[in-house]
């Protein structure tokens, strides 16, 4: 069965792009267009892999990340922090608080896709 | 007024004496006469004698009449004079009055009196010729000064040099006219106030006034520290807001003591360089928000397009799908192109500034967090883990103020009375640091912590302009809140800069500031005093800064309903009055000033239309009197009216006071007046302007300074000493 990921972003141009790479990488995909909708899903559809914006309406990836690495039986889902916010603050943050890898908006897909294998592979 | 005296104690004393021997000469000439008679012949003579006894008691009571008469005469002839002769001459000799002693009395203390005046006559000769050699000699001091005046004048920056409780001791032309335009709006100024300007910088007055007292000690304290360690330039800085809301960069430098000073006193005091900062911060603010703004929403715009862009590079792509990722190249091009042009133009709403980072060592800075947020959060506060190597690059003031501000939301909120700090570098190598706020107890929701780094800093009654996040993104770092569930410890945890290497940071210090000129608003005497050292009663009269002030008043009754009309005082800063800093005000009574009292104070219903009323006047002169102590003739009077308006004004004078008339009649108990004019002629002192309120406080200044001395001769030197001792003289036992 293939793995499922989360993709959490408010824009709309980055999420179709996203959700076109990843399902031709023959991954199941769901959407959250703000952090709530994506603790929700997370919450419901327990995905394998999030790929988790930080700048998002009601609730930050930040505190998204925090928030699930405050249940026990959340623990095998990883995140993959994607943020326009450049700074390493941001990324010490992101990764203090529970994130898997960090990437910097804009990034290359190739590398986006092969951080995602290798933290689903990680997993498996 | 008379008062009963060691004089007339003594008058009494041997009138009590004469009145026993002559009942004792009286019996003892009974006795004998009796003694010689037989027993019949006794018995005839008490039956002769015992109607007519109350004859004899009267002759005796008339002749004790003569005898306390001819006392009174000769008391009044041989020792009162002498008494205040000595009274007289211990004004000559305790201070520089020069003034002919009238001979009076008996033939010996008339010559006394003129032996004195020939003393008085000598030492003045020398006094003359002293004086001159000292005018010399301060001319020339005079001429450097001038030069150093002269210098000061042309710098462009405003300089405050204060002692080390935050008396202003000298300021030039630039920082007077800074103040002025930084005094809040609506402000009373008075004419008289001559070189205070704006009432908030003058010689002598606190600036703390216009400082936070914990910043300028903060800033103290680091610069103690690097003195500890050895730095060649020790200096602080810091950004503080006005009053009137201007942002200034303050940079503080220690004046150390002269090789003379007292030992083991490390700073004598310390100047301060300002500059209004706002409009650069304003301006370096914009920029940055708006290239964040840029860098981000570019980012954002950047990744779709080059997600979409590598999308259309598969070759299977379906023509729907391509259209759409083209479509979203465009869009996001376009947004990108929008997004640039009103970042050129926006104006800023929100000021947002860069501070000065100082390189500090975690350990201290640790330190002074824990000693503050047991003192003002009171929890208890331990260190845990310190890198003893680590420093950091902060501005020390608002982190302190973020971390007591949390440790007291802690404590009220989640009733946490113990907290630690845990200084660790970040493990990855960078040069940054972990700043831990731990504490053992309940977690924090997210929503919680939010609403903690958003609402303003507030410490106790005092709120701040910032929040925790502000102070956080002005040092480019980060906070989050975690939790060891394992161990129960919760904690706040602060990402902040550190600086590589300590060889790295130190060209960072400012550059010291020598001890700049003296301009022509100086005294440097300031430097020797210190309130820290001593309890306010513990100091020396001579060392305190006074405001000598009095009233005029519609009547002479404050319970009855009378009000102030004036309000004039003048300060007295190292045993020096200061004409040129004096207060002086009219005020609308808001009533009919009683005609009777008119041609008293000379103030008329005419001179007081359009003058401020007492509610504006009343905060003018409190912050003019602010950390001194007061001093008026008959001030319970005074102090009456300023008590009854407490209530309305909601301003306390709560400061000590000193009474002119208390404590002339303690060093002049045989005195018969202490009003102003007659111990204005005691001092030899003109009085000019009597019953307008500048004038009988500068006239009342003047008598304060020339009783100091004659204190001191009684054995009180502190103002403790002068308020319990003038307590205990007679007048204090008059009441309004």
């Amino acid at each position: 069965m293939s793995a499922t990921i989360l993709i959490a972003d408010d824009e709309p141009n980055i999420l179709l792009s996203l959700e076109f790479l990843m399902q031709r990488e023959g991954y199941r995909v769901l959407v959250a267009r703000d952090g709530q909708q994506a603790l929700d899903t997370i919450l419901q559809q327990r995905p394998d892999l999030v790929l988790l914006d930080v700048m998002m309406p009601l609730k930050s990836g930040f505190d998204v990340c925090q928030a699930v690495r405050e249940h026990d039986e959340l623990a095998g889902i990883r995140i993959l922090m994607l943020t326009a916010k450049g700074r390493d603050t941001d990324m010490a943050k992101g990764l203090a608080l529970g994130a898997d890898d960090y990437m910097t908006k804009p990034f290359s897909t190739r590398e986006l896709v092969d951080k995602v294998r290798g933290l689903l592979g990680a997993r498996a | 007024m008379n008062r009963p005296g060691r004089t007339d104690r003594r008058l009494w004393l041997m009138l009590a004496v004469a009145a026993l021997a002559s009942i004792a000469w009286l019996a003892l000439t009974f006795a004998l006469v009796a003694a010689t008679l037989d027993p019949v012949q006794r018995a005839a003579a008490f039956e002769l004698i015992g109607p007519h006894l109350a004859l004899v008691g009267l002759t005796w009571a008339g002749g004790i009449a003569v005898i306390a008469y001819g006392l009174k005469r000769w008391f009044d002839f041989w020792v009162t004079p002498s008494v205040r002769l000595a009274e007289e001459a211990q004004i000559l000799l305790r201070t520089d009055v020069v003034r002919e002693l009238v001979p009076a009395g008996n033939p010996e203390t008339r010559a006394l009196a003129r032996l004195f005046n020939q003393l008085v006559e000598q030492r003045e000769t020398l006094r003359h010729e002293m004086d001159s050699k000292v005018h010399a000699a301060a001319q020339r001091i005079e001429e450097e000064k001038s030069r150093l005046a002269a210098l000061m004048a042309e710098l462009t920056q405003s300089v405050v040099v204060c002692n080390l409780d935050g008396r202003i001791l000298l300021y030039n032309q630039r920082a007077r006219a800074q103040f002025r335009d930084f005094a809040p709006p609506g402000q009373v100024t008075s004419p008289g106030q001559g070189a205070a300007g704006s009432g908030l910088l003058g010689l002598g007055r606190s600036i703390h006034a216009l400082f936070d007292r914990q910043l300028v000690e903060h800033a103290l304290e680091n610069v103690r520290q690097r003195m500890r360690r050895g730095a060649p330039q020790p200096s602080a800085q810091f950004v503080t807001i006005t009053p009137a809301g201007q942002l200034l960069r303050v940079q503080l430098a220690p004046v150390r003591p002269a090789a003379s000073g007292a030992a083991g006193q490390d700073i004598a005091g310390y100047v301060l360089m300002l500059d209004d900062v706002m409009p650069d911060y304003e301006q370096q603010a914009e920029r940055d928000r708006a290239l964040q703004a840029l860098t981000e929403g570019s980012r954002a715009s950047l990744a779709s397009i080059q997600a979409a862009l590598e999308m259309l590079d598969f070759p299977d792509l379906e023509p729907v799908m391509r259209e759409r990722f083209l479509r979203v190249v465009r869009d996001e091009a376009q947004a990108m192109g929008e997004r640039l042009k009103p970042l050129v133009s926006e104006a800023s709403e929100r000021l947002s500034s860069r501070w000065p980072m100082e390189d500090m060592l975690g350990s201290d800075f640790v330190t002074a967090a824990l000693h503050r947020i047991e003192q003002q959060a009171g929890l208890s506060a331990r260190e845990a883990e310190i890198d003893p190597a680590a420093w950091l690059r902060i501005e020390s003031f608002s982190l302190l103020q973020v971390l007591v501000y949390l440790s007291a939301r802690l404590q009220d909120e989640l009733a946490v009375r113990f907290i630690q700090l845990r200084l660790q570098p970040v493990p990855s190598g960078s040069a940054r640091l972990h700043l831990d706020l731990m504490w053992i107890g309940p977690a924090i929701s997210t929503e919680t912590v939010m609403g903690w780094e958003l609402d303003p800093v507030r410490i106790g009654q005092e709120s701040y302009s910032f929040s925790v996040r502000d102070v956080v993104e002005r040092h480019g770092g980060a906070l989050w809140f975690e939790r060891d569930r394992a161990s129960h410890l919760s904690f706040f945890r602060f990402l902040l800069p550190g600086v590589a290497s300590r060889q790295a940071a130190t060209p960072t210090e400012a550059p010291v500031a020598e001890p700049v000129g003296r301009p022509e608003f100086y005294d440097f005497d300031l430097f020797s005093r210190s309130e820290q050292a001593s309890a306010l009663d513990d100091r020396p009269l001579l060392d305190l800064v006074y405001t000598v002030f009095d009233t005029e008043t519609t009547g002479l009754n404050p319970a009855g309903g009378d009000q102030i009309l004036q309000i004039g005082a003048a300060r007295i800063v190292n045993g020096k009055l200061l004409r040129q800093e004096t207060f002086d005000q009219l005020v609308d009574p808001q009533c009919m000033i009683p005609p009777a009292g008119i041609p008293i104070h000379g103030i008329s219903q005419d001179m007081v239309r359009g003058q401020p009323n007492i509610e504006r006047v009343l905060p003018v002169f409190h912050s003019f009197s602010r950390d001194t102590v007061l001093v008026g003739h008959n001030a319970a009077f005074d102090m009456r009216f300023l008590q009854l308006l407490e209530a309305g004004t909601g301003i306390c004078f709560d400061q000590p006071v000193l009474d002119t008339l208390l404590l002339s009649a303690l060093v002049h108990p045989s005195q018969e007046s202490h009003r102003i004019e007659a111990i204005a002629q005691r001092f030899n002192l003109a009085v000019q302007g009597r019953h307008n309120a500048l004038g009988d406080a500068l006239v009342t200044a003047e008598i304060f300074l020339r009783l100091i001395p004659l204190l001191a001769e009684k054995g009180i030197h502190t103002l403790g000493q002068a308020r319990a001792a003038a307590q205990q003289t007679y007048y204090a036992r008059l009441k309004y």
